[in-house]
């Protein structure tokens, strides 16, 4: 390579690594304030505020599912499965994939009594594809009783 | 012949409007014709043919559109960034008209990623537009390639607006890394790659060879169209040049 074309790659590396460092110290930023999202844990030991807007989730508890009698409103309880829990509230339509043991994201208020009134329930699927036959294959691999 | 002198020609022949234009035509219709090919063959394998999955039933099939775009519409983007280095180093007029010719057509692919993504997200996570980490990283993709087009429009100067546009196309190239990893340093809503270098793919072999069947198949045919937007590039530009002008005198005899 010639000296002016080492030179200007040289300059436009340095301009592309400064950018990338500027971004990265932003998001670094970013990622210790703007942390909006609450797991089971936090919610049940109080570290979540009371009466503001947040984002929290959990898995769906087995068994914990509730539709009340006008047919939208549906209480259910979001878990870790390491023993920390808290309830939800919410009326609406749920999306396809809610079920029991599925990852949820729920975004609304914690009521004063500790339960999440959420005003969206949104279902997060995994990246895990499989037709329902291996599905079958695959439990009774990892629970041969 | 050496491989580095071997290589070292093909940079120079690539890099000469007139050597490419030649040659770039059986390339073209070599590509169209597999990539056609291959999306036929993939899309009615995994639209029709491969079992529903277990949760999501038939909804999961978009990802075989899905999948192939969002990832399409990233190698585009690592392409034009290369483009732009070889510009700004080489001043290779070929690498410039690249960024022209891909950027339109990079804006296409990662508005097909973000719809179908949408599509997907509205039975799936029960709402089509999240702001999310890997969501907002595609948008600002897509306003990349945006930007890309608008810069060269704005600036007069085709030299500076070659030279601008090719530092942009580099600089955004920060933009990748995030996308790729948003799902990793971000609790998303978005799931992880099911597929990734050294691990063993999360997605059953089923739907894993339509899914690689489809996605070389848009990577052909969109690599040809691209050949197609290049070649009219250098028509544009080389227009009163003697070898096109001869070129174009032989085909209309």
């Amino acid at each position: 390579m010639t000296p002016p074309r080492k030179q200007r790659l040289a300059a436009v590396l340095f301009v592309l690594g400064g950018t990338a460092v500027t971004l990265a110290l932003v998001l670094l930023a970013l990622e210790e304030n703007v942390n909006l999202f609450y797991e089971p844990a936090k919610v049940a030991s109080g570290q979540a505020p009371h009466g503001v807007d947040i984002r929290a989730g959990g898995m769906v508890a087995a068994g914990s599912v509730v539709h009340d009698d006008t047919g939208l409103g549906v209480r259910f309880v979001l878990t870790d499965y390491q023993g920390h829990n808290f309830q939800v509230a919410f009326t609406g339509i749920l999306p396809g994939m809610f079920r029991e043991g599925q990852g949820i994201l729920v975004t609304g208020q914690l009521a004063e009594d500790g339960t999440f009134q959420a005003q969206e329930v949104l279902a997060k699927h995994d990246e895990n594809y499989m037709p329902p036959e291996l599905h079958d294959i695959a439990q009774r691999a990892s629970d041969p009783g | 012949m050496g491989l580095g002198s071997w290589a070292k020609r093909a940079f120079h022949r690539t890099g000469s409007p007139r050597w490419f234009f030649a040659g770039s035509r059986r390339w073209m219709i070599g590509l169209y014709t597999l990539g056609i090919a291959l999306i036929l063959v993939g899309s009615i394998w995994g639209l029709g043919f491969v079992p529903p999955e277990r949760y999501q039933g038939d909804s999961f099939r978009i990802l075989f559109v899905h999948v192939p775009a969002a990832s399409l519409a990233q190698t585009m983007y690592i392409a034009i960034a290369v483009a732009g280095l070889v510009y700004l180093v080489w001043r290779m007029k070929m690498a410039e008209m690249l960024i022209a010719a891909a950027a339109p057509i990079g804006m296409a692919v990662t508005a097909a990623a973000l719809a179908t993504g949408i599509i997907w997200g509205m039975p799936t996570w029960g709402k089509g537009w999240v702001w999310d980490a890997r969501t907002v990283s595609t948008l600002v993709l897509l306003l990349l390639f945006f930007g890309l087009q608008a810069l060269r429009q704005a600036i007069a100067h085709p030299e500076r607006a070659a030279l601008a546009v090719s530092l942009l196309a580099v600089v955004g190239v920060v933009n990748i890394p995030i996308i790729k990893y948003s799902v990793e340093w971000f609790t998303t809503l978005h799931q992880p790659p099911s597929i990734e270098i050294g691990k063993r793919p999360t997605i059953a072999s089923v739907y894993l060879w339509p899914l690689a069947v489809n996605a070389l198949g848009y990577y052909c045919f969109v690599a040809g169209v691209v050949i197609a937007a290049l070649r009219v590039r250098i028509v544009e530009r080389e227009a009163n040049a003697e070898w096109l002008r001869s070129w174009l005198a032989k085909q209309e005899r």
